[in-house]
C-alpha cells in the first residue's frame, strides 16, 4: 500500500482506506444499543471506516515520516524555543502512577501528584521571583487571558473600574492585545526607539489613571534586553498601573535575572518552551503563571496548598508535608479550565528542574544567549542585522536589501533552508522589521550545528545573486512545493465528505466505495 | 544540562562574539541583577531523578483503587498501538505546522481529526481542537455573542459545574451576564423553564450538555429546539464524554449551532486532569468565527494535493486585538491521539466500546438501587454513569468507601446543595464485575452498619 517516505505522491486520508468487514478486538462484541437506550436517543448511522491495526499503523508512521520535529533537525523558530525534549520527561509523565490517576482523586489518595504541582510551583516562584505561581492555564495565551482577568478583578476590588486601557509594544506577541481585547481592555500600542525598546518618555505619555496593565517581553521580540525596565515599571508602578511580564523568553534569564525583581507584578512562562515540554505539532502547552504578593489571593482555582508537616525531616519539601487542593478562595476568578493543570507537564517540567537544578538551569540561559550572539556574528557578515549588538537568546534579520537587489524575500530564504534540512526561523515578525527572520538556536544546539547553518544560510544569500530563480522555486525536496494558500483560503476545504469527494474527483471513487456507510 | 558545549566551544565562540566571559555576556543592569541564590531544587543525575519520581509517585494510591469516577474525565482502554505512534520523535517534537512543506504529515492529521469531529457532531466544520471541553465551551459562548452581539447567555444547571464555571469566569472578563436555567425531576434541563427563558429574545447562547452532569441524555427536543431558533438564540451543544457520541443522536440533528466538547475519551490518559483535548465544531455559517487553528486542504505548485494552516486572518497574530480569540495554539498531540483511537476502532470498535459503556452502567445502577436505602436519584435515560441518591450525606460514604480502596463515585454535594445526599457513579468498559461486586458489597456493609471504618 504504502510508498517511500521520499515519494511525492499524495498519502490518502484515512477515510479512504479501510473496509467494512474488518474490525479490530480490542473490546468484545457489544449488545445492540436498543438493548439498552430508547430508539428515539440513537443515532441512525456512525459514517466511520474500519480498519486493520497494520494499516493504521502504516498510515500514521508515513505521516510522521511527512513531519519535521526537533528530532530531525535544527528548528530556529524565533519567539518559540525549540530546544531539545529529553525522553526522561516523558518516561516520568507516562508513569501509571500519574498518567492513570483520575481527577476526582480524594486528595489523601492523590498526594503524588500535589506534590508535583506543589514543588514545582515553590521552584518556579523562586526562579522568576514571584510570590507564587498557578499551573492551571493549558498555555502561554491562556495564561494572559488568567492574568488580565486577575488584573480587572484586583481593580474592580479597589474600585478603580475606569482603569481599561492595556499598553502594549508594537514589538509584543499578537496574543498579548488579542488576551487584552477578551478581557474588555482598549489596547494601546507603545512604537519602539530606535534602538528597539520601549522608551520610558513615549510610556509616560501614554500612562495614566486609566491604565490597568503593560504587557511586555523583556527581552523583547527583537532579542534586545530593556535596560530601562526597571524605569518602566517605576512609570506604571506610580500611575497605579500592573506591570505583566510574557514569559515566551523566560529561556534567555533563566537564573540570570528574575521579572520578579524588574518590578513585574504578573507573569507567565511557556514551560512547553523553556522546560523542554514537547510541542507534539502545536500542543499541548502549559501556561503557569506567576504573580506578586498582593495578587496571589486572585489566582484562578483551584490552588494547591500545604497542610501540615509530618515527623520526617529529611529529603525534599513534598516528602515532609501534606497536600490539597483548595477550592474556597473568595477573591479568586475563577477556574479557567475543566481540571486542575496540564499535569503531565507539570511532571515533564518538575523533572527538567531536578536534572539542572539552579546551577543548570542558570547556565542554560548563558548558553542560549551564547549561541544566539555566535550566530548574530557569524549570519552579519552576509545578511543585515538590524540591531547590532549584544542580543539574548534570539535575534533578527532583514533579507530587505538583498529582496532589492536580487527580489529574494526573506520567505525564499525560509523555504530554501528547508531543502537544506533546517527548518526555516520565524518570519514576518516581529511586525516592525521588513522581511524580517527571526533567529533562534537554543542551547541545545552544538556549535558545528550552528556553523553547519551559517553554512547553507550564506550559500542561499549568494544563490540569491547568481541563481535567484532556484531559490523562487524552493522548496524542491519535499513531499509537497510550496503550498497554494490563496486557494486554500478562498475555498475552505476543512474536513473529508464522502460524497463531495465522489463528484469532485471521479477516480477516488472506487476507493471511497470500499466503506460502506 | 542538555547543552552539548565544551569548554573550548564556549571560549571559541565567546572570542567571534567578542565578550569575555558568560557573565558579562549576560550582565543586567545593576538594580535588578540577581542577589541571592536561588531555592532550586539539586540537580540529580537521571538515575536519581527517575528514583525520586518513583517516590512520589507512590503517594498517588488512588491510581490502584476501584474506581467509578467520572465527570467529564474517563478511564477507557487505550490500544498500546496510540503509544508507539504519538511517542514517534517526529510528532512528539514538532511544533505548529507553519512550513507546510515540510509539516504535511501533522496537516493531514489535523484534517483528518477535523473530519472525525465532524462526523461524529454532525456538523460542517470544525476547528483543530481547543484547550479542553470547559473552554471549548467559553470560547463557543464568545462566538454566539458576537454573532448576535447580545451579552446575556443562558446555561442549563446539568452542564458539568466545572465548565459553568470556567464560563462564568470567562464572561466575567467579558461583561457578559451568565443565567442558569434549573433541571426537571427526571435529571434532564427543566425545558418549560428554559422556553420561556428564551422568548425574551436576549440571549446570544444556550448551552445544553448531553448526556449531561448525570449521565442523563439532555438532548433538546424538536419543539424546544424550534422555540430556540425562533428568538435566535444559538444552540451550544455541550459534549463531555464524547465516546457517547457513537452512540447517541448527533448534536447536529437535535438543533445545535455549535458543538463544543472533550475528546479525552479518545484515548487521551485521565493524567489527573490535563491535558485534553478540547473541540468546537458548528455549522458552515459560524466557520469565520471559530477560534484557533484550521487544517485546510489545498494544491501545491505542481497542483498536488496538500494541507496548509489556513483562514488565518481571524487569527491574533494577523489581527491582533481584532482577532476572534487569544488562542494561537491546538493541543495537537492530544488531537493526534484521539485521531489514531478513531481509527483504531473504527465504527465497529467504537459501536462496541460505547455498547460496554451502556451494559457495565446498568449492571452498577442495578446493583446499587437493590440495596436497602439507596435508590437511583433520576429515572432520565443515561449513558455510562448515573446519579445514586444515599440519602445520607454522600462525602461520608464516600470517604468510607475510599477507605476500603474504593473511588466510589463524585460527591454532588460539592456542586449541588441539593444533591449533597447524591453522588454521580460511573462505568467504562474498564469497570469489571469484581468492581461492581465489590462496590454493592462495601455500600452494603455499610448501610448495615456492620462495616468498621
Amino acid at each position: 500500500m504504502a510508498a517511500p517516505s521520499s515519494d511525492r505522491t499524495a498519502t490518502p486520508v484515512i477515510f479512504e482506506l479501510g473496509s467494512e468487514g474488518r474490525a479490530n478486538r480490542y473490546v468484545e462484541p457489544g449488545e445492540p444499543l436498543e438493548s439498552f437506550l430508547p430508539s428515539e436517543a440513537l443515532r441512525a448511522d456512525l459514517p466511520l471506516p474500519n480498519h486493520s491495526e497494520l494499516d493504521v499503523v502504516r498510515h500514521y508512521t508515513r505521516l510522521s515520516q511527512r513531519t519535521f520535529g526537533i528530532d530531525l533537525g535544527f528548528y530556529p523558530l524565533g519567539s518559540c524555543t525549540m530546544k531539545y525534549n529529553p525522553r526522561i520527561n516523558d518516561a516520568m509523565a507516562a508513569k501509571p502512577e500519574f498518567a492513570q490517576l483520575h481527577p476526582y482523586t480524594p486528595d489523601a489518595y492523590a498526594q503524588g501528584a500535589l506534590a508535583v504541582m506543589y514543588e514545582l510551583e515553590r521552584n518556579l516562584s523562586s526562579l522568576f521571583g514571584m510570590a507564587a505561581f498557578s499551573l492551571n492555564p493549558a498555555a502561554g495565551a491562556h495564561a494572559e487571558l488568567t492574568a488580565l482577568l486577575i488584573a480587572k478583578r484586583y481593580f474592580r476590588d479597589r474600585g478603580e473600574t475606569k482603569r481599561d486601557k492595556v499598553i502594549v509594544p508594537d514589538t509584543a506577541h499578537g496574543t498579548n492585545p488579542a488576551s487584552a481585547a477578551m478581557c474588555g481592555f482598549h489596547v494601546i500600542s507603545l512604537p519602539s526607539d530606535e534602538r528597539g525598546r520601549v522608551s520610558v518618555e513615549a510610556l509616560s505619555q501614554v500612562v495614566g489613571d486609566d491604565t490597568a496593565v503593560c504587557m511586555m517581553t523583556n527581552p523583547n521580540t527583537l532579542g534586545l534586553f530593556e535596560e530601562s525596565i526597571a524605569a518602566v515599571a517605576a512609570v506604571v508602578h506610580a500611575a497605579g498601573g500592573l506591570m505583566y511580564y510574557d514569559g515566551a523568553n523566560a529561556n534567555a534569564l533563566m537564573g540570570n535575572a528574575r521579572p520578579g525583581d524588574m518590578g513585574f507584578d504578573l507573569m507567565h512562562l511557556n514551560t512547553h518552551k523553556t522546560f523542554t515540554i514537547p510541542h507534539g505539532g502545536g500542543g499541548a502547552g502549559h501556561g503557569p503563571i506567576g504573580v506578586a504578593a498582593h495578587l496571589v489571593d486572585y489566582l484562578p482555582t483551584p490552588v494547591v496548598v500545604a497542610t501540615e508537616r509530618g515527623g520526617d525531616a529529611s529529603g525534599a519539601p513534598s516528602d515532609r508535608l501534606t497536600f490539597r487542593l483548595d477550592f474556597d478562595r473568595p477573591k479568586s476568578i475563577g477556574p479557567v479550565r475543566s481540571f486542575w493543570s496540564n499535569f503531565a507537564h507539570a511532571v515533564r517540567a518538575l523533572a527538567y528542574i531536578y536534572a539542572n537544578g539552579a546551577e543548570g538551569l542558570t547556565r542554560v540561559s548563558q548558553l542560549a544567549v551564547l549561541n544566539a550572539n555566535y550566530l548574530r556574528v557569524k549570519i552579519a557578515e552576509f545578511l543585515e542585522t538590524p540591531y547590532a549588538e549584544i542580543c539574548r537568546h534570539e535575534f533578527v534579520v532583514s533579507a530587505q536589501s538583498l529582496k532589492r537587489e536580487t527580489g529574494v524575500r526573506a520567505l525564499d530564504i525560509a523555504k530554501a533552508l528547508l531543502d537544506r534540512g533546517f527548518m526555516a526561523p520565524t518570519m514576518y515578525f516581529p511586525l516592525i522589521v521588513p522581511e524580517c527572520l527571526m533567529i533562534e538556536p537554543t542551547e541545545t544546539e552544538s556549535k558545528e550545528t550552528l556553523d553547519e547553518f551559517v553554512g547553507a544560510l550564506r550559500e542561499i544569500v549568494s544563490r540569491a545573486h547568481s541563481a535567484p530563480d532556484e531559490l523562487f522555486a524552493a522548496p524542491v525536496t519535499t513531499v509537497v512545493g510550496r503550498v497554494d494558500e490563496t486557494l486554500a483560503a478562498r475555498r475552505p476545504d476543512l474536513r473529508w465528505e464522502a460524497r463531495a469527494q465522489q463528484e469532485k474527483d471521479p477516480s477516488t471513487v472506487k476507493k471511497v466505495t470500499k466503506v460502506n456507510f | 544540562m542538555y547543552a552539548p558545549h565544551t569548554d573550548a566551544d564556549v571560549e571559541a565562540m565567546l572570542a567571534v562574539v567578542g565578550v569575555g566571559s558568560l557573565e558579562e555576556l549576560m550582565r543586567v543592569p545593576e538594580a535588578i541583577a540577581l542577589r541571592d541564590p536561588l531555592d532550586i531544587v539539586p540537580s540529580l543525575p537521571e538515575y536519581q531523578l527517575a528514583r525520586r519520581f518513583d517516590r512520589i509517585a507512590e503517594r498517588n494510591d488512588g491510581v490502584g483503587f476501584r474506581s467509578f469516577l467520572g465527570g467529564g474525565a474517563y478511564r477507557h482502554y487505550a490500544p498500546p498501538a496510540i503509544s508507539a505512534l504519538v511517542m514517534r520523535g517526529e510528532f512528539l517534537t514538532a511544533y505548529t505546522p507553519y512550513q507546510a512543506e515540510v509539516s504535511q504529515g501533522y496537516l493531514q492529521a489535523i484534517y483528518e481529526w477535523q473530519s472525525y469531529i465532524c462526523l461524529l457532531t454532525g456538523m460542517d466544520v470544525s476547528n483543530a481542537s481547543v484547550y479542553d471541553g470547559a473552554t471549548a465551551l467559553a470560547e463557543s459562548t464568545i462566538m454566539a455573542i458576537n454573532a448576535t452581539g447580545r451579552r446575556k447567555v443562558l446555561v442549563s444547571r446539568a452542564v458539568h459545574p466545572n465548565y459553568r464555571a470556567v464560563l462564568q469566569t470567562y464572561c466575567d472578563g467579558l461583561d457578559v451576564e451568565v443565567d442558569e436555567v434549573g433541571y426537571a425531576a427526571d435529571g434532564t434541563t427543566d425545558l418549560a423553564a428554559l422556553e420561556a427563558a428564551v422568548a425574551s429574545n436576549q440571549y446570544a447562547a444556550i448551552a445544553i450538555q448531553s448526556p449531561n452532569f448525570f449521565g442523563s441524555v439532555d438532548a433538546l427536543p424538536k419543539k424546544t429546539a424550534d422555540a430556540v431558533r425562533a428568538s435566535e438564540t444559538v444552540i451550544i451543544a455541550v459534549v463531555a464524554e464524547a465516546l457517547s457520541l457513537a452512540a447517541l443522536t448527533p448534536p447536529s440533528e437535535w438543533g445545535a449551532n455549535i458543538v463544543a466538547g472533550e475528546a479525552q475519551s479518545f484515548g487521551v490518559p485521565v493524567a489527573y486532569g490535563g491535558p485534553y483535548v478540547g473541540f468546537i465544531a458548528a455549522t458552515k455559517e459560524h466557520l469565520r468565527r471559530i477560534p484557533g487553528r484550521l487544517a485546510g486542504k489545498s494544491v501545491d505548485d505542481s497542483g498536488r494535493t496538500a494541507y496548509v494552516l489556513t483562514l488565518q486572518a481571524r487569527e491574533q497574530h494577523i489581527r491582533r486585538e481584532r482577532a476572534t480569540s487569544n488562542i494561537c495554539t491546538n493541543q495537537a498531540h492530544c488531537a493526534l491521539i484521539a485521531t489514531i483511537y478513531l481509527a483504531l476502532m473504527g465504527r465497529s470498535g467504537l459501536r462496541d466500546v460505547a455498547s460496554l459503556n451502556c451494559k457495565r452502567s446498568r449492571e452498577a445502577a442495578t446493583a446499587l438501587s437493590s440495596i436497602d436505602g439507596i435508590d437511583l436519584r433520576f429515572n432520565a435515560p443515561f449513558f455510562n454513569e448515573f446519579v445514586v441518591d444515599f440519602h445520607r450525606p454522600a462525602a461520608g460514604v464516600l470517604d468510607a468507601l475510599a477507605r476500603r480502596e474504593i473511588l466510589g463515585g463524585i460527591d454532588l454535594g460539592r456542586y449541588y446543595t441539593e444533591l449533597r445526599t447524591c453522588a454521580l457513579v460511573t462505568a467504562t468498559e474498564l469497570t469489571t464485575s469484581g468492581d461492581i461486586a465489590a462496590l454493592a458489597t462495601a455500600l452494603e456493609e455499610e448501610a448495615r452498619g456492620r462495616a468498621v471504618v
